[in-house]
């Protein structure tokens, strides 16, 4: 290793080559929507990769009004008040399915694996009518409902390899010394899989952050639409006008915060996205 | 659960298939500890099995009776029972059937092409002398990147004078707004997206074959493609079957890429997005409840083929053997 041979350099560069076309694949749509919403609006349609004229314009138009300051609002609140939920149930759940013996564990599990592929769209209409009749249309409640129910299985399932990582062994010494299974848990266990709910809280957010479906179906005012949905919902000065620049500001600004979360929790999130993949 | 000798758990339900072995917890009293295992585990999962079924389970039952009424919402009075006349309406239409042959299209080649893209990455992190770390973090953007954001970025970059990839098409071709150039460019959105949780489930799947086994592999005088269809891929088989089967299905409800890049014109609706216009443009309930159901019920039907073909990867077993 010390000596580098010729191949082993010859070896680097083309690694170091292909790396790169990768990482370039992966980050140019977004310098591409960082672009465009530094673009001042006439520059828009030059169609070129960099901005030749900057302005900030754009993230000022799109912070002078409550349109999308709101929808932040909601898209923030909505998803932690979810994540905290789900992260909850889930432990719970998690807990039971990885420790203790109880029937009708197979068919919780095979439940939730159905949750799981259920189809998002198959429950667009009736929710759209049962939320309108019970006043939970256009409400948090009503997009915290489902995000937790669709999360859910990803929470149990991620929070269940964790659970059975922790060795058994802990709450075997805890149920010796007179704790019930109940404080084994909240005792012992909860916190040692402190760890693994933070990584499932992150997949769990990013996951309501970026619905777009339930998020345009179940809502119609300023009053819980979230982020995605709102921009989907931004207007030109005219109707031959599409906002390009505010669109790509906004889209930026939701974005970010995600990327730096997970570049910071990059580990986490690897762990959590792969628990449920490899330990069959 | 006669592996258990010495806990005749004369309580504990037969039929609950526990592959694990692991040894009950130490209790004083025997039965009555059981008992109160049983009595904590149906407690702590009650929560879960509440919200999962009440917000899946009533609501697709509900579909299915408004999927046999006429409902549009323009004259909700005259709201009636109408037996399958909504499901001939939709399944003597060709939009539905249009739909689903693209829906199905976009399904197979976007996963497809996601596996192979999945490989290639995960054997570039794992193995990649130079830059493994980078490759790593720089995937995880388009994993992070919400979907609609991204799909406006590639929107916009085959938008005719303001993108830079339409540029670099002949002048004049909007290919957006054609049906198979639009069905291409979607599959490409969708394919950016999610390649990199393919190719991070199929990492882990990598991580579990031993560099010792390949080594001896080599000097037996394998080739390189030996060594991965003969070693690498049958110990990957799990956690490729994971990612096919997720994929496939994730992929087959395919909504957020279509919607901000076509709208659904010009042929290019996936079947979510039939299902959305029928609700929320055409304002029928009744037809948009019967597309919901069909879908359902297509969904269910590729998820049964999927645990039939490969019973033992599915995940279920998988958190119940894990």
């Amino acid at each position: 290793m010390s000596t580098p041979s010729r191949k082993n350099i010859r070896a680097n560069t083309l690694w170091a080559a292909g790396n790169t076309v990768v990482i370039l694949l992966a980050v140019v749509p977004v310098l591409w929507i960082a672009s465009l919403s530094f673009k001042d609006p006439s520059t828009i349609t030059d169609g070129s990769f960099f901005p030749r004229k900057w302005t900030l314009d754009n993230y000022r138009g799109i912070f002078a009004t409550s349109l999308f300051t709101r929808a932040l609002v909601n898209s923030i609140g909505i998803a932690v008040i979810a994540t905290v939920l789900a992260v909850l149930v889930a432990s719970m759940a998690a807990y039971a399915i990885a420790r203790l013996r109880f029937p009708g564990k197979g068919v919780l599990v095979g439940v939730t694996l159905l949750i799981a592929m259920f189809p998002a769209i198959s429950l667009v209409s009736p929710l759209f009518n049962l939320w309108r009749q019970v006043g939970l249309f256009d409400t948090w409640p009503g997009l915290i409902i489902p995000y937790l129910t669709f999360s859910l299985p990803l929470a149990i399932y991620t929070l269940s390899a964790f659970f059975r990582e922790i060795p058994q062994d802990l709450e075997k010494a805890a149920r010796v010394d007179g704790a019930t299974p109940f404080q084994a848990f909240t005792r012992v266990i909860a916190p040692l899989a402190a760890p693994g709910m933070v990584t499932t809280a992150i997949l769990v957010f990013i996951f309501c952050w970026n619905d777009f479906l339930l998020a345009i179906s179940l809502t119609s005012t300023n009053a819980s639409r979230t982020a995605p949905a709102a921009i989907a919902f931004f207007s030109g000065a005219s109707q031959f006008e599409t906002p390009v620049g505010s669109i790509a500001a906004a889209g930026l600004v939701i974005t970010i915060p995600i990327i730096i979360f997970v570049f910071v929790f990059q580990r986490r999130i690897v762990a959590g996205l792969t628990s449920g993949a490899v330990k069959g | 659960m006669t592996s258990q000798p010495g806990h005749a758990a004369v309580l504990d339900a037969p039929a609950v298939a526990r592959p694990r072995r692991r040894n009950p917890p130490a209790k004083p009293a025997l039965s009555e500890g059981t008992r109160a295992e049983r009595r904590l585990g149906w407690l702590l999962c009650s929560t879960a099995v509440v919200v999962m079924l009440a917000v899946t389970a009533y609501p697709i039952g509900y579909a299915v009776y408004l999927s046999l009424q006429r409902y549009d919402l323009r004259f909700a009075s005259q709201q009636r029972f109408v037996g399958l006349a909504n499901y001939a309406t939709v399944l003597t239409d060709g939009l539905w059937w249009t739909a689903l042959g693209i829906t199905l299209f976009i399904t197979v080649l976007s996963v497809a092409v996601e596996l192979a893209l999945g490989m290639g990455l995960a054997l570039i992190m794992r193995w990649a002398l130079v830059g493994r770390g980078a490759v790593r973090t720089a995937i995880l953007i388009p994993y992070g990147i919400v979907t609609v954001v991204a799909a406006y970025s590639w929107q916009y970059a085959w938008t005719p004078n303001t993108g830079y990839l339409a540029g670099l098409l002949p002048s004049g071709s909007a290919p957006l707004t054609q049906q198979w150039p639009a069905i291409l460019l979607i599959i490409l959105a969708e394919v950016w997206k999610t390649t990199p949780f393919v190719a991070l489930l199929l990492l882990a799947g990598l991580s579990l074959v031993p560099d010792e086994l390949l080594r001896a592999a080599t000097v037996d005088g394998a080739s390189r493609w030996q060594r991965f269809t003969q070693i690498m891929l049958p110990l990957m088989k799990p956690a490729i079957l994971v990612a096919l089967l997720f994929r496939t299905l994730d992929a087959f409800r395919i909504f957020d890429n279509i919607f901000i890049l076509t709208t659904g014109a010009n042929n290019t609706r996936s079947v979510s997005v039939l299902g959305y216009d029928n609700l929320f443009t055409a304002l029928n309930l009744g037809v948009g409840s019967a597309i919901s159901v069909l879908i359902f019920i297509v969904v269910a039907i590729i998820a049964f083929l999927f645990i039939r073909g490969f019973g033992a990867a599915a995940p279920g077993q998988e958190v119940s053997s894990r």
